[in-house]
């Protein structure tokens, strides 16, 4: 070998790889750049220019130029279209790293391939036209690449010939960018002025910025330090398969998602807490002493104890959370909507989990303003934070501190189709650490001893519809015929207990659950509970109601046209709603969901809350909750 | 015991590059074995499956290959291929497959005749999906990467395929992190790409490192071969008819891909090394896939050929 290839070699030995994605708007010139960056790093073959320029010609937008772009838009249908249409994983690479680049659409109806690109990804190129500035699918795609755990973004503000390379407009959006992105816990925002076009500050600083003092796009995917930080997170092996070629070896194959064990380390199966120590790390190159996260082995272990596939073998001292129960973020990924109940496969590291559901959502998230909002269904390209059961538990780390440990792929047990990702938050611990605790006397005894049935009166309707009123006197009533009740008002509720709370949709989501779990301790000390909640969600109503037993909820209506509320205007509310004093009223700026089978529905006009408190009482009558009189 | 065992210290040879796509390959290998109950390699002889079976040999050690190779054999493979081919699976001691479309031979399809296209689409797509349903394979790995070509740039690494083999671009499965749906029902299949992530280069960097054997006519020597239609096709055997104006002469030449001969161009160079390899590579000015002239029929015709279920 000569000096010249044992130089080579040297510098191959320390290039390292990285991958990154690209997002922007439609036209932003995502393909542009990548087509640049391909080209600029002589990754372009004569031939393929020589076909480039044949396409230019036949399906460009650039006039007489050669269309870069089209370097990258790969399939028949879209090139036609001029559009991308999935992702795509470009390739090139310098003497110091080679590149993968995951190209997504920046379409609007795409967030499924940017989410799949920034899965992978360990850092992301924003792009954003200069002429256009920070737009809406900008601020979705950064926080798409946020919650998919990207840290580092790099902001390139391409197109800046057509702004005459003028620093005010650069200056400009990268305030504006550096604004509202503050909020998404990234590490590092670099920001680039360039002109994919024509080259500008690719490879080299341009003549054309000269105010412009940093690096060059392609200076800085060389030299950005994005440490591996897996190898810092404790051990985890999920195993992939036992390889057992005869009955002298047995030996558990997979990757280390993270961390790294040595020959003699303690693990632990960290589902059925089983421990063991690594006797040997095998590898066809021969055993290691150590092996790191990235690094794909074998382990065999001192003990024979019981691991398959799905296992996770962990650090004893820093284990996995394991739990049947998780809240997370998920992406709907499928035209057939998430239906919370439904089952479907999940699958978490090795692990595949025969069968689990969404159990409710919290909220989903509208990705353009970043707002929750109440939802029933997460429909495609959807994201919504969700709580999640499994049949089975399972292993698995909080997402923002393993990426590897805490996503999961939801697959449609009957198509197949991978019709969900998601991102475990945090393991709900009622599943795991916290035990119900049994306790001797119950409902059935506490009740008994005040000769009464318990039951939740759930008032709900518009301000002003009459639902404290009702309330009031049906107290009143049960309160002389020796009943023991409490009433829970939505507005007293919300000077002590809900103080945190407002009128948004999350919090009204919130204000609705403790209220629910309120009127079910209540319910079992024994009392009738009567609770009037406007609650104009009917997913939150359906909560308090899947909370306590099948008869034990009666949800009355108060029905009032909303003209009517307004006439009325008991509390003055309506007319600072409408001057626009006080927002998310509803009603007015925020919605109401009416009951589509309440117990009982009270059409409140031309008759007395004391006639409309009787129809209540016949009704718990009819329902044997109190006694005929 | 070796020098590794005794001292228990081992030293990444590898770049680090070269390492991170070992480990991921091997990754997507071991996924396919745990999951799938009868996969398949499809080894075509070339670089990337000299590279790919390598990797599945380290992927299973100390156990043999779980699954058999297969070899769909148009029967107008370069002769050095084939006799590579059965050293290669007697050297590793694994079952190969042979499969040759016979009703293609008995219809007397070939690529001088028949032209590259009809050839491809019978002694290769057809024969393909024979040799899958014949054996009942329901997963099979191939050694195609992105880089390759711009149709196979947006490719899943799990390809799904209908029953029927056909693949629909629209309807793949999104990939994410690194959790694999390897789900099918009775009939689909799956087509695996466990080095969709290398580039051509790191093919060449890898074979280097870890001394891959690989076949002869990828280093340079004095070859017959005639100029046609811009390329340089060695005269591999007696089938090759000349046309008038054509006279074979011996040149020095390597192939950079391999296929069957009469459609697999030569390029002339020096290099007899793999570091040789390594270092034109750096400088080439054609893209590997030039050498190949079933790809240049028709506009988007990969893309064709896979959706009627090409590999």
């Amino acid at each position: 070998m000569d000096t010249d290839a044992v130089c080579h070699l040297g510098e191959a030995v320390r290039k390292d790889q990285l991958r990154f994605i690209t997002c922007g708007s439609v036209d932003d010139g995502k393909s542009t750049l990548i087509g640049r960056l391909l080209h600029d790093s002589k990754m372009i073959y004569e031939d393929q220019l020589q076909a480039l320029a044949r396409d230019s010609a036949k399906h460009g937008t650039t006039g007489e130029d050669i269309d870069l772009a089209l370097l990258v838009d790969g399939l028949e249908a879209e090139r036609e279209q001029g559009i991308t249409i999935d992702v795509a994983y470009r390739f090139f690479s310098t003497p110091r790293r080679s590149f993968m680049v995951a190209d997504t659409p920046g379409h609007e109806q795409y967030t499924r391939n940017m989410a799949t690109g920034a899965s992978n990804a360990q850092f992301a190129i924003i792009l954003i036209d200069a002429r256009k500035g920070v737009l809406v699918q900008t601020r979705r795609h950064s926080f798409i690449c946020s919650l998919l755990g990207i840290r580092h973004v790099l902001v390139a503000v391409n197109k800046i010939d057509l702004v005459d390379y003028r620093k005010e407009v650069f200056d400009s959006i990268v305030r504006d960018y550096v604004a509202f992105a503050s909020a998404l816990g990234f590490k590092s925002i670099v920001p680039l002025p360039i002109s994919a076009r024509y080259g500008d500050n690719i490879t080299y600083r341009s003549g054309n910025t000269d105010w412009y003092h940093g690096q060059s796009l392609l200076d800085y995917l060389e030299t950005i330090d994005i440490q591996s930080e897996t190898t810092d997170l404790p051990f985890r092996f999920p195993v992939q398969w036992v390889n057992r070629p005869n009955l002298d070896f047995r030996g558990y194959s997979g990757t280390i998602a993270s961390g790294g064990i040595a020959v003699g380390d303690e693990i632990v199966v960290a589902a059925s807490g089983r421990s063991s120590r690594v006797k040997r790390i095998v590898t066809y190159d021969g055993d290691l002493a150590v092996a790191e996260a990235g690094d794909a082995v074998t382990i065999t272990l001192e003990d024979e104890i019981d691991v398959s596939r799905g296992d996770v073998l962990a650090s004893p001292t820093q284990r996995p959370e394991i739990a049947d129960q998780f809240a997370a973020h998920l992406i709907w990924m499928d035209e057939e909507p998430m239906v919370p109940g439904r089952s479907y496969a999940f699958r978490i590291g090795t692990q595949t989990i025969a069968s689990g559901r969404v159990t409710c959502i919290k909220y989903k998230i509208d990705v353009n303003k970043r707002e929750r909002l109440t939802a029933t269904t997460l429909g495609l390209n959807e994201i919504g934070r969700c709580n999640v059961a499994t049949v089975v538990p399972a292993s698995f780390d909080p997402y923002h501190v393993n990426r590897r440990t805490g996503s999961f792929i939801v697959i449609d047990r009957y198509t197949n189709r991978t019709v969900g990702a998601g991102m475990i938050d945090f393991p709900l611990r009622r599943a795991t650490n916290t035990i119900w605790q049994p306790l001797s006397i119950g409902k059935r005894e506490r009740s008994a001893l005040k000769h009464q049935k318990p039951c939740i009166i759930w008032f709900t309707g518009l301000s002003g519809a009459g639902k404290s009123t009702i309330a009031n006197i049906i107290d009143q009533k049960l309160y002389a015929m020796s009943h023991h009740t409490m009433l829970l008002d939505g507005d007293n509720l919300r000077h002590g207990l809900n103080c945190d709370l407002g009128f948004t949709e999350a919090d009204r989501v919130e204000n609705i659950r403790r209220a629910g779990e309120v009127a079910k301790l209540m319910l079992e000390s024994g009392l009738i509970v009567i609770c009037s909640f406007i609650s104009p969600y009917k997913a939150d109503r359906d909560m308090v109601r899947k909370l306590v037993g099948k008869h034990e909820f009666v949800e009355v209506f108060v029905d009032t046209p909303i003209d009517e509320c307004v006439r009325r205007d008991p509390k003055g509310l309506y007319s600072q709603a409408t001057s626009g004093k006080i927002t998310n009223f509803t009603g007015i700026d925020a919605p109401y969901e009416a009951p589509s089978e309440p117990e009982v529905q009270l059409k409140t006009l031309g008759l007395q809350p004391e006639q409309l408190a009787d129809t209540v009482l016949n009704c718990l009558q009819a329902r044997g909750i109190i006694a005929l009189t | 015991m070796n020098a590794q065992d005794m001292t228990g210290l081992k030293t990444h040879a590898l770049p680090r590059h070269l390492r991170r796509l070992e480990a991921e390959s091997i990754e997507i290998m071991r996924e396919v074995v745990a999951e799938f109950k009868k996969p398949v390699m499809l080894y075509s002889i070339g670089k990337d499956s000299s590279v790919m079976l390598h990797l599945a040999v380290k992927a299973f050690y100390p156990a043999k290959l779980p699954f058999p190779l297969m070899h769909v054999d148009t029967t107008w493979k370069f002769r050095e291929m084939i006799t590579f081919r059965d050293e290669t699976a007697r050297r590793v001691g694994s079952d190969l497959i042979v499969h040759v479309n016979k009703e293609g031979i008995a219809r007397g399809i070939n690529p001088i005749d028949s032209g590259s296209t009809l050839h491809t689409q019978v002694m290769k797509t057809e024969a393909l999906k024979q040799a899958l349903d014949l054996y009942g394979f329901d997963a099979a790995f191939g050694g195609a990467r992105r880089d390759e070509e711009k149709s196979r740039a947006k490719e899943r690494i799990f390809s799904f395929r209908s029953a029927g083999h056909a693949w629909d671009p629209r309807n793949q499965r999104p990939e994410l992190w690194n959790l694999f749906n390897t789900r099918i029902r009775q009939g689909e299949t799956m087509r695996v790409f466990a080095m969709s992530n290398w580039t051509e280069l790191d093919i060449w960097e890898y074979i280097m490192f870890e001394r891959i054997p690989v076949v002869a006519l990828y280093f340079a020597k004095p070859r017959p071969v005639v100029h046609r239609n811009g390329a340089l096709i060695m005269m591999d055997d007696e089938r090759l008819p000349l046309q008038p104006n054509e006279a074979p002469e011996m040149r020095t030449i390597r192939f950079r891909t391999l296929g069957c001969y009469p459609l697999s161009g030569a390029i002339e160079s020096e290099a007899t090394t793999i570091e040789d390899i390594v270092a034109e590579m750096r400088l080439a000015k054609v893209s590997e896939r030039q050498g190949r002239l079933i790809d240049t029929d028709e506009v988007a015709s990969m893309e064709k050929k896979k959706r009627e279920g090409y590999f």
